[in-house]
């Protein structure tokens, strides 16, 4: 118990920049102690305190499956105001930094299966999505869900991430993929629209589905009257919220939304949820 | 003393305190209200001389000897992480004559800290490392109004001993623990009470209970919270209010903390310090949005937390009238009537 506030050591095994702005990358990591990979057991949706010593602490959510067990991937966008996103962003391959978690609730997988599956991402906040998506795909996973179709859009093609992973699910024939940009430029072939729209141009089925929803909080706005209008009942639509933590366990009171702490009951909310909050949450 | 002879109730004469304490110094470290500059504070003391028994409430409350203000949590290199958290404590301590309002707000603490699915090691060794050795209070002060939200000048709640201050040189006090009765144990003057000494306790603690002037409505509030979220009622209360979180340092239920790094050439140590909700800051996430953008927000929330929110989550009111809050905003903002005003919205 004396290590509840104590990182776990990791090593930046790799790290590839997502975007054209170079502002979004993502790291791999290893643990220096592989029995501590092995007690790490997290689910889709879960995130943990990503820790840069002289920095400190951010939640990131985690962007591997959990069945990549050799490693753990989180993408993290670099603000400049963002003390250790920033720290994060100028480290080297090799460097060491820490993982605090993993924490807070996950995607209902188990509630998934034998549902079709909507899934609806935009930005950067594609990455608790990305996780669930490679677990769906998965050989050992895919028979368990019925149609899978995903939606991610951004601001502009140079915007997108994972785009070789996106080809790659684009040339599946077990996943329905729909990649849009906000804006499109020249050489740009793909759809252009805004995610909401695409939705309702898309018109997944409600039927037996559940839609997972992650994005900037304008988006999660504006997609929310599209998937009622679909027939997705506010239980059924599930989303994952952000708010600034500091120690991702409920108690430093930041991240607290009525009686609710966004760390530890969250950040996976049904619409239905979010709609009983007091404070909005998008 | 016969054995099993239950040490519950005693009288102890005041000029016997200094002996009793020094006994108890050998074994703890003990840590009483102190007068100086004309503040009193919670100190650790080396003689019952220094103790200020005429104190009305300390300037701040003691919770920071288990939740400090600052405290470096670790630091690296983490070779040095172990043996920190193991020395939290060098010595059992005794809070001597801490107020009941006060305990009763660490029991809340401790459904924070010390919650199922986590428990925070700072704050439990602290918090079992240390007895509590109450003081009733016999001059509540016009800002208290501890029995509108569960407490009482002599409530005897989570203390291990409660002591009263009969008026005629002599304590009442009170074992409410094993822990509490051993302490006790340490006094060879004890004096069994008489019928005298109980009549004036009950006197004393009645008229106490009458000095309480301050009467909250508190019943329904939660739910009266729950309907108001959108009102008007937020612009105003707000207005005067300067943001500048006195109310939330010297509340001893508020808990809101930040994990930050400080660093010198050496080593860099993580810090943890007590934060505030009323600070711009506190939710402003590193993309720059800020969900709580205005002082209404922030006051909202606060008063939210502890009459609503924390309720809802612990079953229990975040506050125990201690009137710190009041006491010290530069602004004379006063809980008890945005209380008022929340009800007759």
């Amino acid at each position: 118990m004396n290590d509840l506030y104590h990182p776990r050591s990791v090593a930046i095994r790799k790290t590839v920049v997502e975007n054209e702005a170079r502002d979004i990358k993502t790291f791999e990591l290893v643990f220096l102690d592989q029995e501590e990979r092995e007690k790490f057991k997290f689910s889709c949706g879960q995130f943990a305190m990503l820790s840069v010593a002289g920095a400190g602490e951010s939640p990131i959510g985690i962007a591997s499956s959990p069945l990549d067990d050799e490693y753990l991937q989180f993408t993290v966008k670099r603000y400049p105001t963002g003390v250790v996103t920033t720290a994060l962003h100028s480290l080297e391959e090799g460097s060491e930094i820490g993982v605090r978690g993993p924490y807070g609730n996950f995607y209902p997988l188990k509630a998934m299966e034998d549902k079709n599956i909507v899934i609806v991402g935009g930005g950067f906040a594609f990455t608790t999505l990305r996780s669930t998506i490679r677990y769906l795909l998965h050989d050992k996973n895919r028979s368990r869900f019925r149609d899978i179709t995903v939606l991610y859009g951004a601001r502009s093609p140079g915007e997108l991430i994972y785009k070789s992973e996106l080809k790659q699910w684009e040339e599946r024939d077990d996943v329905n993929m729909y990649v849009t940009v906000d804006k499109g430029e020249e050489d740009w072939k793909g759809r252009v629209g805004l995610v909401p729209n695409i939705l309702s141009e898309v018109a997944p089925s409600s039927e037996n589905s559940i839609a997972l929803v992650c994005g900037p909080p304008i988006m999660l706005k504006y997609t929310m009257p599209p998937l009622l209008d679909l027939g997705f009942s506010p239980e059924r639509i599930i989303t994952s919220l952000e708010r600034r933590m500091s120690c991702g366990i409920g108690k430093c009171g930041r991240c607290n939304i009525g009686s609710k702490y966004i760390c530890k009951d969250g950040p996976v909310f049904t619409y239905k949820e979010l709609r009983e909050l007091p404070e909005a949450a998008i | 003393m016969r054995k099993g002879d239950r040490l519950k109730e005693k009288i102890i004469q005041k000029e016997q305190i200094g002996k009793w304490l020094e006994k108890l110094g050998k074994d703890y470290e003990i840590w009483a209200p102190v007068k100086r500059n004309g503040l009193v504070l919670f100190h650790p003391i080396s003689s019952a001389k220094e103790v200020y028994f005429n104190f009305l409430n300390s300037k701040k409350t003691p919770k920071d000897l288990f939740f400090p203000q600052s405290e470096v949590l670790f630091s690296f290199p983490k070779e040095e992480i172990e043996k920190e958290v193991e020395t939290i404590l060098q010595k059992p301590r005794i809070v001597f004559a801490i107020r009941p309002c006060d305990a009763r707000s660490l029991a809340l603490l401790d459904q924070v800290f010390d919650s199922e699915d986590y428990q925070d090691p700072y704050y439990i060794e602290r918090r079992e490392g240390t007895l509590l050795v109450g003081l009733a209070c016999t001059h509540p002060q016009q800002s208290c109004f501890c029995t509108s939200v569960g407490g009482g000048p002599f409530a005897k709640a989570h203390l291990d001993l409660l002591m009263a201050d009969l008026g005629d040189g002599k304590y009442f006090v009170e074992a409410l623990t094993e822990r509490g009765e051993g302490l006790l144990e340490k006094n060879d003057s004890l004096q069994e009470p008489q019928k005298k000494d109980r009549e004036k306790l009950a006197k004393i603690k009645e008229e106490a209970e009458e000095k309480v002037k301050s009467k909250l409505v508190t019943k329904g509030l939660e739910k009266k919270l729950d309907k108001i979220f959108d009102s008007s009622l937020w612009d105003r209360v707000h207005q005067r209010c300067l943001g500048c979180g006195i109310c939330t340092y010297l509340c001893p239920t508020c808990h809101c903390f930040a994990l930050l790094d400080e660093k010198d050439k050496a080593r860099v140590e993580r810090i943890r310090n007590w934060d505030s909700c009323m600070f711009p800051e506190f939710t402003v996430e590193a993309s720059g949005h800020n969900p709580r953008i205005s002082n209404r927000e922030r006051m909202r929330q606060r008063v939210m937390h502890k009459f609503n929110y924390f309720v809802e989550r612990y079953g229990e009111t975040a506050c125990v009238g201690c009137g710190r809050c009041i006491q010290s905003c530069p602004v004379n903002m006063d809980i008890r009537e945005i209380i008022e005003e929340i009800r007759n919205e």
